[in-house]
């Protein structure tokens, strides 16, 4: 098994399961009216329940009860039409109420599926337990004054979802394709923005080690990590430091650690004695929320097409390389760009231009897909321009660059530059025979059996022609005129 | 000036609308007895000169014929509703200097309707007590006094309320029942105090103490004012989620409807050894009086009564060990600077701005949800909370209405029962089970104790059946024929 990790004293297992808070994509926060708007100035998005004031109740915002629906139905999990809302109690000057209002014994999702695929092509399905609503908290600002901590309750109240796992994942490989995937996802349900920098999406990792087969060890927790680097980083630096303690005869205590982006390290937070007794009980504020099958059957109507389908399309109906459709469907963004740019046309010759020029030109240029300078439209022209043998490939990687400089249509660059390719039998025919008038030494060569020439001549004739010859005009004529 | 003080909510809404009285001469007339029995201790707060704005603007909509069902009628307001601009403290510490931006809906609508505001009634801290003594601004007193005149319990939580009402320096007054908070002073002062159906009246606004027990409701000087004030003060709303969207019935009808051919249950279970002999007596009085007037008696057995105290006592006190968490000195209200640390700051603010019996139910509520407890404390008392709630459904099935006495004992002096939590408690034991089902239940005065005490009986009916409650109400009401005024009350007036 290539997951294990060795030590001094033999291999290890690693288990990880994720536990991953998502901001639920919403105008309005989960139980106030106030806005979700990102950026707004310190408490500007604060109403009267936010701030907890004294009489001020919950009430469910429903848009945010539908996207954590789609969100379980995406994953294929099982909807619980009947779920409760707990408040979970401890104190923090970011937590106004003094209770997170979250979703304890009941949650609204149960059990689903979701499939990594690694970089070796192996796919393995991680489980999911469940997911449930929950209000986030406020913003503690440590750093604006010397002896005071500033408050801001713009975050307070907004709705997440959690999202746990089940401890399926078994390298920090595997969780980084986890939470990527997740990540697409979330995306293209529309659920969740997944920006990991503005703090949309965060993890919780709970890491162990055991030998394999042995029962599992005890784990530690390793809170807010923010990017999928840092995920990684933090899960290889526990598993060293899990086996390095262990092997050195020591125990792993059950605790929360914290991951310090500066040098890579995890840290305790807090240990099992000093957790929390959150007291979670029924929040007598709120009903149980009771949802219909026809209100599920709704939001599964409207679910788009989601990745792995749109793969597994690709894959059988287009004829694209696992690989390249796992890359075209990891973004919905990309998705659509692929769809659009290769609709009746060669769908494959399509994805070989994006994933290799576009994409490669994007990278280097700092860009994205959201501000392509080739639009779908002309990079589907270029790749017809090549299809009906207007110019050849390799021209077609010199008017690709053209175009991405410019953003000028294919078909103007070829004009303008008198790009286009030569097919007239008998021009070519004109070419060959004056490469074969220059190098008679060579053809005679040829002639006495030396086959591997014949690249020599293909080379020497595309020269003369500027590349624009048609190559598969050339090799035709030349091994008639070679005979 | 006087005798406009005599008159019901009724009578003078009529007097109101003949223009024999104007809002302004009724809302002076209840300025000058608040002020003149501020001995009381019932006001926490006098607005005034809001009270006058108010009253003049009820005028001019008298004048215009645009009157609101309330319109001019003064009313008291418990500290434990948010009133826009005027101090809201729960008559707590901690929410000294708290002024809310924002008016609870309940009062939203007493407003909307014509009611003129007088100020802001005692009560319990966070309405937790029998005897509004917890009150940071001290007891409320009872304007009702024994022979050798010691000063009596309100009773509580609600005990300004009770006690405005009953001295005639308010028409009416805005209470909470938790457990008995409405009907237990009520009773104890000699006023109709109701709780309704859990749900009818919105909990937006209203300081929370245990909100799956807390509701609204109204002190009165008989059962048709509190028909015509709860009316006002019921009503859905959507930003309370526990807020019922259910029309009221016909309470006009109601208070004039016969109990002929109404069953009336009588539960085994209401006879307690300790209860007042005056009690029991006038407890059997009030089954003779239904059935007089035509009603049927079934004896009923609500099995589980023994278990609502303790049950109540695990529920209200965790709920609000979490709706109190709010109170920690951050964001408004008092703040205590001590130590360096954020909890230092937390334990100095509540220590300081928690009252005693404040503080003891957060640590039975904390305790009664921690891990490894919550099942055996918690999850037990919503289970007898159920059984409870389903021995009521049962009875009515076969009763349309139980008569219970409202309370053990009269109203007893402040003071008495300070230091015995346990004993103070027991004061809520025939009030506790309605909130625990949900049910309505009014507190009717009916009789006298052997000191000459006010006492109360106490109607309760199915949930959302407020018309069989008032019917029964103001049966009872009209036999007892009860028009004690307190003897202190009629002092002060003259």
């Amino acid at each position: 098994m290539s997951n294990l990790v060795s030590g001094q004293t033999g291999d290890w297992e690693v288990v990880i399961g994720m536990e991953v808070h998502a901001q639920v994509t919403s105008q309005a926060k989960l139980f106030s009216g106030s806005s979700t708007t990102f950026g707004a100035g310190p408490n500007e998005n604060v109403s009267l329940v936010d701030a907890a004031m004294p009489g001020m109740l919950p009430v469910i915002n429903e848009a945010c009860v539908r996207q954590a629906v789609k969100t379980g139905l995406g994953l294929k999990a099982d909807i619980n039409l009947y779920s409760v809302f707990d408040r979970k109690n401890y104190f923090y000057a970011d937590l106004p109420q003094g209770y997170q209002i979250s979703q304890f014994k009941h949650p609204i999702v149960g059990e689903g599926v979701l499939t990594i695929e690694l970089a070796d092509g192996s796919a393995h399905d991680i489980g999911i337990e469940r997911i449930h609503l929950e209000q986030d908290a406020g913003k503690s600002l440590h750093d604006q004054h010397p002896s005071k901590s500033y408050i801001d309750l713009n975050r307070s109240g907004v709705a997440l979802m959690e999202i746990v796992s089940r401890p399926d994942l078994r390298s920090a490989e595997q969780a980084g394709a986890y939470i990527k995937k997740l990540r697409s996802i979330l995306r293209y349900l529309g659920t969740c923005d997944g920006n990991m920098e503005e703090g949309s999406l965060r993890a919780d990792v709970n890491v162990s080690v055991r030998r394999p087969g042995d029962e599992l060890g005890t784990r530690t927790e390793t809170k807010n990590l923010n990017s999928v680097r840092f995920i990684m980083q933090a899960i290889d630096y526990e598993v060293e430091r899990q086996i390095e303690v262990i092997e050195a005869g020591g125990t792993i205590d059950q605790e929360t650690r914290l991951f310090d982006t500066s040098t890579g390290a995890t840290r305790q937070m807090r240990s099992k004695e000093d957790a929390h007794d959150y007291r979670y009980f029924p929040d007598p504020d709120l009903l149980p929320l009771q949802l219909t099958a026809a209100f599920v059957d709704e939001i599964k109507a409207e679910l788009p097409e989601l990745p792995d389908d749109i793969k597994t399309r690709m894959v059988s109906e287009y004829g694209l390389s696992s690989y390249d459709a796992s890359v075209l469907t990891e973004e919905r963004e990309t998705a659509s760009f692929y769809e659009e740019a290769s609709k009746g046309r060669d769908r494959k010759l399509v994805a070989n231009w994006m994933t290799s020029e576009l994409f490669g030109a994007l990278n280097k240029a700092g860009k994205t897909l959201a501000n392509s300078p080739v639009s779908p439209d002309a990079l589907g022209a270029l790749v017809d321009l090549i299809s009906d043998g207007t110019i050849s490939g390799r021209i077609a990687k010199d008017v690709f660059a053209e175009m991405f400089e410019t953003g000028s249509p294919a078909a103007d660059i070829i004009e303008e530059k008198g790009l286009k390719q030569v097919s007239d039998s008998r021009a070519i025919e004109g070419l060959i025979e004056q490469v074969m008038a220059e190098n008679q030494d060579k053809v005679d060569e040829y002639r006495s059996g030396k086959d591997k020439l014949f690249g020599f001549f293909v080379g020497q004739t595309m020269k003369l022609s500027g590349g624009q010859a048609n190559p598969a005009m050339v090799n035709q004529l030349l091994k008639e005129k070679l005979k | 000036m006087d005798s406009y003080l005599e008159l019901t909510a009724t009578q003078a809404r009529a007097a109101l609308q003949n223009k024999e009285i104007s809002a302004t001469e009724l809302t002076n007339a209840y300025l000058t007895a608040a002020t003149a029995t501020e001995a009381l201790n019932n006001y926490v707060c006098m607005t005034a000169e809001k009270a006058l704005e108010m009253a003049a603007a009820s005028d001019k909509r008298i004048a215009d014929g645009t009157a609101g069902p309330l319109e001019g009628l003064p009313v008291g307001v418990k500290d434990l509703f948010c009133t826009k601009g005027v101090a809201t403290t729960a008559c707590s510490a901690i929410l000294k200097g708290f002024v809310p931006e924002y008016e609870s809906s309940v009062t939203s609508q007493l407003w909307s309707d014509g009611a003129v505001m007088l100020g802001k009634l005692n009560c319990d801290e966070f309405a937790m007590g029998s005897a509004n003594e917890t009150s940071v601004f001290g007891a409320a007193v009872n304007p009702w006094s024994a022979q050798g005149g010691a000063d009596l319990a309100a009773g509580g939580s609600s005990g300004g309320s009770a006690s405005a009402v009953a001295a005639g320096s308010a028409l009416l007054a805005t209470g909470t029942d938790t457990g008995g908070s409405i009907r237990q002073p009520a009773a104890f002062c000699g006023v109709v105090g109701m709780k309704p159906t859990y749900g009818r009246c919105s909990r937006w606004g209203i300081v929370a103490f245990a909100s799956s027990l807390d509701q609204a409701g109204p002190f009165t000087r008989d059962v048709a004012d509190s028909a015509l004030m709860f009316a006002s003060m019921a009503g859905h709303d959507a930003k309370d989620s526990t807020s019922a969207d259910a029309s009221l019935p016909d309470l006009q009808a109601a208070l004039h409807a016969s109990v002929k051919g109404m069953k009336i249950g009588i539960p085994a279970e209401y006879v307690m050894d300790s209860m007042d002999e005056a009690i029991t007596k006038l407890w059997q009085q009030g089954q003779d009086w239904l059935v007089e007037a035509g009603a049927e008696l079934v004896p009923i057995s609500l099995p589980h009564t023994r278990y609502a105290l303790p049950a109540y006592y695990i529920i209200a006190p965790a709920e609000a060990s979490s709706n109190l968490a709010r109170y920690d000195g951050v964001r408004y209200g008092a703040r205590i600077e001590a130590g360096h640390s954020l909890d230092d700051m937390y334990e100095a603010t509540r220590a300081a701005g928690f009252g005693d019996e404040v503080q003891r139910r957060i640590m039975i509520g904390t305790y009664a949800l921690s891990a490894g407890y919550y099942d055996a404390y918690y999850l037990k008392a919503q289970q007898v909370r159920r059984l409870i709630k389903d021995d009521f459904d049962k009875a009515f099935e076969g009763v349309d209405a139980i008569l219970t006495p409202a309370t053990p004992t009269a109203a007893f002096p402040l003071g008495v029962k300070q230091d015995d939590p346990i004993t103070m408690y027991l004061n809520d034991v025939f009030t506790v089970p309605a909130n625990l089902a949900g049910i309505p239940g009014i507190s009717v005065p009916a009789g006298f104790s052997d000191c000459g005490l006010p006492l109360g009986l106490q109607v309760l009916s199915g949930a959302f059946r407020e018309d069989t409650l008032y019917t029964v109400a103001a049966c009872l009401e009209k036999q007892a024929g009860f028009s004690g005024q307190p003897p202190r009350h009629a002092a002060m007036m003259n």
